[in-house]
């Protein structure tokens, strides 16, 4: 177990889920309380200043249905933590824009994609698509060829045509043949 | 259809089998510097070696677009390298990249921006039928919006592809009637396609 998985246990290891360790990689799950008092931690306290990245996973059937994941990495020795926050669909998780500026467009665009919200997030609209878009299109269940919408004279979108695909994988599958990218009858 | 030998005679140009189009007919040796055409032939030789193009650069194809007005490629041989950033300015507009649903209305826009006569070339797979883009967020292709003159293939297209379009271009204007009206509807065509 690497240094800063041990130091953040010792000081909210009640907070911890459970930690993984894969290939070198460390990775923290968290309970979504507790983000904005470990992040800051980890940047004041553990030297992880820089967020590479916030994205977000959506496991549709199991419950709770999101997973926020953070990368924070060190500047000058290059170490890598990656912290992991499961979130329900109707729940909000703190911002860490205040700690990032980098975050308020992260954050924003999971609001965008996956429809996830942010609590005290300072400008949180749509990054990508359009404000009015009714959607959150990298949600499971929505199809890839999309759905027709119209706002006139703002944007409209339509069906894309999928003859013999897309080819999509299956989050409920139980092993790697049936976890095999397979074309839908429609998507 | 005036007989092979008199039409030798008189106009050795036409019937030597240069042009079977004869859109001009001239004699220098009684003519002098005097060229008999049609109005339409005219307009159309002077519509055709001067467009003016509206790049509507969006993604990668537009790369290959500026090497084409580059030295290397060199579209003025062909009369079209005064791009035009303003459409008011504009008489083909050069869709090159991939046209998003947040772009689209945009594009539509600049299209009825252009004064008349215009034309479209759709440069490469996106913006010809949304390419390897089956996705919510782009559009399947522009002519679901404006009429499209000629599609170019390639991802992107090379220049030489799109000097290609560019010539045919030119040869459908020479085809048209341009003093019958103006093209401010798109063909009935065009139209059908639209349907999903």
């Amino acid at each position: 177990m690497s240094d800063l998985v041990k130091k953040i246990q010792e000081h909210y290891g009640e907070y911890i889920t459970h930690t993984k360790e894969f290939r070198g990689e460390h990775t923290v799950v968290f309970k979504k309380e507790s983000v904005k008092a470990i992040m800051q931690y980890c940047r004041d306290h553990l030297d992880l200043v820089m967020l590479l990245d916030i994205c977000s996973v959506d496991h549709e059937s199991i419950d709770p249905r999101f997973e926020v994941v953070y990368e924070l990495s060190t500047l000058n020795n290059s170490h890598h933590i990656r912290i992991k926050v499961p979130v329900s669909e109707d729940e909000e998780v703190d911002t860490v824009s205040h700690l990032w500026a980098t975050a308020d467009w992260h954050e924003r665009e999971i609001y965008d994609m996956m429809g996830i919200r942010f609590t005290d997030h300072p400008n949180l609209k749509r990054i990508l698509m359009w404000e009015g878009y009714p959607y959150h299109p990298l949600r499971k269940e929505f199809p890839l060829a999309g759905k027709p919408t119209e706002m006139p004279d703002v944007a409209f979108t339509g069906v894309a045509p999928m003859e013999g695909g897309p080819f999509v994988t299956s989050s409920t599958a139980t092993d790697t043949v049936s976890a095999e990218p397979r074309a839908k009858g429609e998507s | 259809m005036v007989s092979p030998t008199s039409e030798q005679e008189t106009n050795p140009e036409v019937s030597s089998g240069k042009t079977d189009q004869k859109d001009f007919v001239y004699d220098s040796k009684v003519e002098g510097n005097i060229i008999f055409t049609r109005v339409d032939s005219a307009i159309n030789w002077m519509r055709k070696n001067s467009l003016w193009p509206m790049p509507m650069g969006l993604a990668c194809c537009a790369i290959e677009l500026m090497a084409t007005a580059s030295a290397r490629f060199d579209i003025s041989r062909f009369g079209a390298e005064v791009m035009r950033f303003s459409p008011r300015q504009a008489d083909v507009m050069i869709v090159s990249g991939t046209v998003t649903y947040k772009m689209a209305l945009a594009v539509k826009r600049v299209w009825d921006q252009m004064p008349e006569p215009k034309w479209c070339i759709a440069m490469g797979a996106c913006a010809s039928s949304g390419g390897m883009y089956r996705s919510y967020a782009t559009l399947q292709g522009i002519d679901r919006l404006i009429p499209v003159d000629v599609y170019i293939s390639g991802c992107p297209p090379r220049p030489e592809a799109l000097i290609e379009g560019l010539l045919r271009l030119q040869r459908e204007i020479d085809k048209e009637e341009s003093t019958k009206g103006l093209k401010a509807e798109p063909k009935e065509e065009v139209v059908k396609g639209l349907a999903i």
